[in-house]
């Protein structure tokens, strides 16, 4: 069935939310829902666990946590991505830290939804590309999935998981259309997805990024420059092993993400595979981000400033000499 | 209180520039000519009137996402903000805020915000400023009933409360935030009651009788001027648009307000309400009215016509601004 990554969410929500009773939903208006992913569920679990909160992410994502730790299953809505500054201590001191300051005792599954990402004119507040700044606090699982089909497997497997666990679902791509597989499936955490095979060049590509790089690898292909495409789908775990086989076949990395160039998941990986595959690589791996600036309002600026097209063709001609 | 005709025809000049200008940004954004999210406060122009006209041209604000009015009552320009709006250089900001950030330090705007609740605290230090500088200005902080359940709200009027600052924090409650009605996700019908737990004065008002507003605000500036602390002012006010323009493709055929509920308010209408008064005060003419809505279409109208031809920002400028120096 041809279908959206918001209606690939709501699936997911609603076979989760009927497979286990323990599971809830609740964030900004999600029972109108605005962007349409929890539409429906209100019908269907009612107001006990569909759940519209308060404009208080500090409060509701720090009830999430405690509605965790205390057996509930918690799936999370955090709107825009940004709104997560909000709540910073509530993952990152608490969520992030209590399994394991708890010697193990503490269970934490929840899974928090948010949208990120620039999708023309949202401006600096509402534009960004916020789970780098998770990357860096061990105990939370990043998931960011590039088409519909990896958004329902990967979203039920984020609500079955007893760790918290971002999923990041890009703004503009909310609407986009795929075939997904029938029925109940499951696309596990920690597993890269190669989208395409190619033996010039290996470009490991995030999210929304995903879908730009596979039309730059399919125009240079027409060139006789062959790129195989990895979607890393989830960055912790993060498929070291698909990365590192890659390019040891492939002997040149990039890697594109929509984060910044600095203290990004791009930064993340490049050094990885700077460190572990050091000896198959033929040059330097090369990033494509967005420049390190608040993402601005005007579309030319706006445009300036992110990862397009033309910069990962650029990226990848200068990595092969082509 | 006794109010000049001046002052009374300069806030009805406020609030119709404010009506004016509103009514044109949500048809520019209906027609597509404005990017990114816009959110209009057609319905709401008393509550920024009233309160910016009792401030001086040295006092300071914040302001929201719903931020168009505050900024025009503050002083704001028409067209360099339908400049920054339509994403220009010649905008407040370059083109690099939008809609919902637009900043004017000049005219102490410091800024609309994207973040519900974001310039709570903002304004709290911006009056914290003015007691560290031993000065006299006062900081009105304007937000909405969804911001006063942020811990943002409570932080800052605790500090505000305990420091004496000189702010005044005003409360737009027009009944929802996005499309969840207040009173489903807020503890109390009256904001203004939370002034209580943190030992301040709390009062509501009709937000819709620019007057009234007036008046309270004075009264709330003249006590922070005085050195005596914050007060929290409910303005009960109704937005007759939806949240966001556009709203309609994200619901579809949902709806959370019945129809006869926007015409209740629609018929409470600041404007006409100054109109009747006027009329009956004898003071002021209809012919002075007309004349204020007509120099203010032109204003417009030059406002939009100056976004239009101003060139878009070089894309070089991306990086400019990132850091001072
Ligand atoms: C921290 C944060 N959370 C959520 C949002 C999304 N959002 C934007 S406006 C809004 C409703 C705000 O309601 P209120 O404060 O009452 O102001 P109103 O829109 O009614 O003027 C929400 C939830 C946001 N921008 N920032």
């Amino acid at each position: 069935m041809p279908t959206t990554f918001i209606q690939a969410i709501n699936q997911a929500l609603s076979e989760e939310m009927e497979r286990d009773p323990l599971t809830f939903v609740m964030g900004e208006d999600v029972v109108l829902s605005a962007f349409g992913a929890t539409k429906g569920l209100i019908d269907k679990f009612g107001p006990r666990r569909v759940r519209n909160t308060p404009i208080a992410e500090a409060g509701f994502v720090g009830a999430a946590v405690g509605a965790a730790m205390a057996g509930a299953r918690p799936i999370c809505e955090v709107e825009f991505a940004s709104f997560f500054y909000c709540a910073m201590d509530q993952v990152c001191n608490q969520a992030a830290k209590l399994r394991y300051m708890s010697g193990g005792q503490a269970r934490m599954p929840i899974t928090f939804r948010c949208v990120y990402g620039a999708m023309g004119g949202a401006a600096a507040q509402h534009s960004e590309t916020v789970y780098a700044q998770f990357l860096s606090v061990p105990g939370i699982k990043l998931v960011v999935p590039s088409n519909p089909s990896d958004m329902k497997g990967l979203l039920k497997s984020a609500i079955r998981d007893d760790n918290p666990v971002i999923v990041f679902e890009h703004g503009a791509l909310g609407g986009h259309r795929e075939e997904i597989p029938p029925g109940e499936y499951l696309t596990p955490l920690g597993q890269a997805a190669v989208k395409r095979a190619g033996e010039h060049a290996t470009v490991v590509a995030i999210g929304a990024m995903v879908p730009r790089t596979l039309r730059v690898a399919e125009k240079l292909a027409k060139e006789g420059i062959s790129v195989e495409v990895i979607d890393p789908r989830t960055l912790v775990p993060l498929d070291e092993a698909a990365i590192l086989a890659s390019v040891e076949k492939t002997n040149r990395a990039v890697v594109v993400d929509e984060g910044h160039w600095r203290g990004g998941a791009a930064a993340d990986i490049a050094a990885i595979i700077g460190e572990k595959a050091f000896d198959f690589l033929d040059g330097p791996v090369r990033r494509v981000t967005t420049l390190d600036v608040p993402i601005p309002f005007s579309p030319p600026l706006e445009k300036a400033a992110l990862a397009n097209e033309a910069k990962i063709e650029a990226a990848i001609r200068a990595a092969v000499g082509r | 209180m006794d109010l000049g005709k001046d002052k009374m025809l300069e806030m009805y000049r406020m609030m119709t520039r404010i009506r004016l200008f509103e009514m044109r940004v949500r048809d520019l954004a209906t027609a597509n000519e404005i990017p990114g999210f816009v959110h209009v406060s057609i319905g709401e122009e008393a509550s920024a009137t009233g309160v910016c006209a009792a401030l001086r041209p040295t006092d300071r604000i914040t302001s929201t996402h719903r931020g168009h009015g505050h900024l025009i009552a503050k002083g704001g320009r028409l067209d360099r903000m339908m400049a920054e709006i339509f994403g220009k250089r010649t905008g407040y900001c370059k083109g690099k805020g939008g809609s919902m950030h637009i900043v004017d330090f000049s005219l102490g705007i410091l800024g609309a915000n994207g973040i519900v609740g974001g310039g709570i605290p903002i304004a709290t230090g911006s009056a914290l400023a003015t007691v560290i500088a031993q000065r006299d200005e006062v900081t009105a902080c304007f937000f909405g009933d969804g911001a006063s359940n942020e811990g943002t709200f409570h932080e800052s009027l605790n500090l505000a409360a305990v420091w004496k600052l000189p702010v005044i924090y005003v409360c737009e409650n027009n009944g929802f935030g996005e499309f969840t009605p207040m009173q489903t996700v807020t503890s109390v019908t009256d904001i203004a009651v939370r002034a209580q737990a943190y030992g301040i004065p709390g009062v509501v008002i009709d937000g819709n009788d620019v007057l009234e507003v007036y008046r309270c605000a004075s009264e709330a500036i003249a006590r922070a001027r005085a050195g005596e602390g914050p007060t929290l002012i409910e303005c009960k006010t109704y937005r007759w648009e939806g949240h966001v323009v556009g709203e309609q493709a994200f619901l579809g055929k949902a709806s959370y307000r019945s129809e006869a509920e926007v015409a209740e308010w629609k018929a409470r209408c600041p404007l006409l309400r100054f109109e009747k008064f006027a009329a009956e005060s004898g003071k002021i003419s209809a012919a002075e009215l007309k004349k204020i809505r007509e120099e203010t279409e032109a204003e417009l109208e030059a406002a939009v016509k100056f976004a239009r031809e101003s060139p878009l920002p070089d894309p070089a400028e991306v990086t400019d601004d990132v850091f001072s120096g």
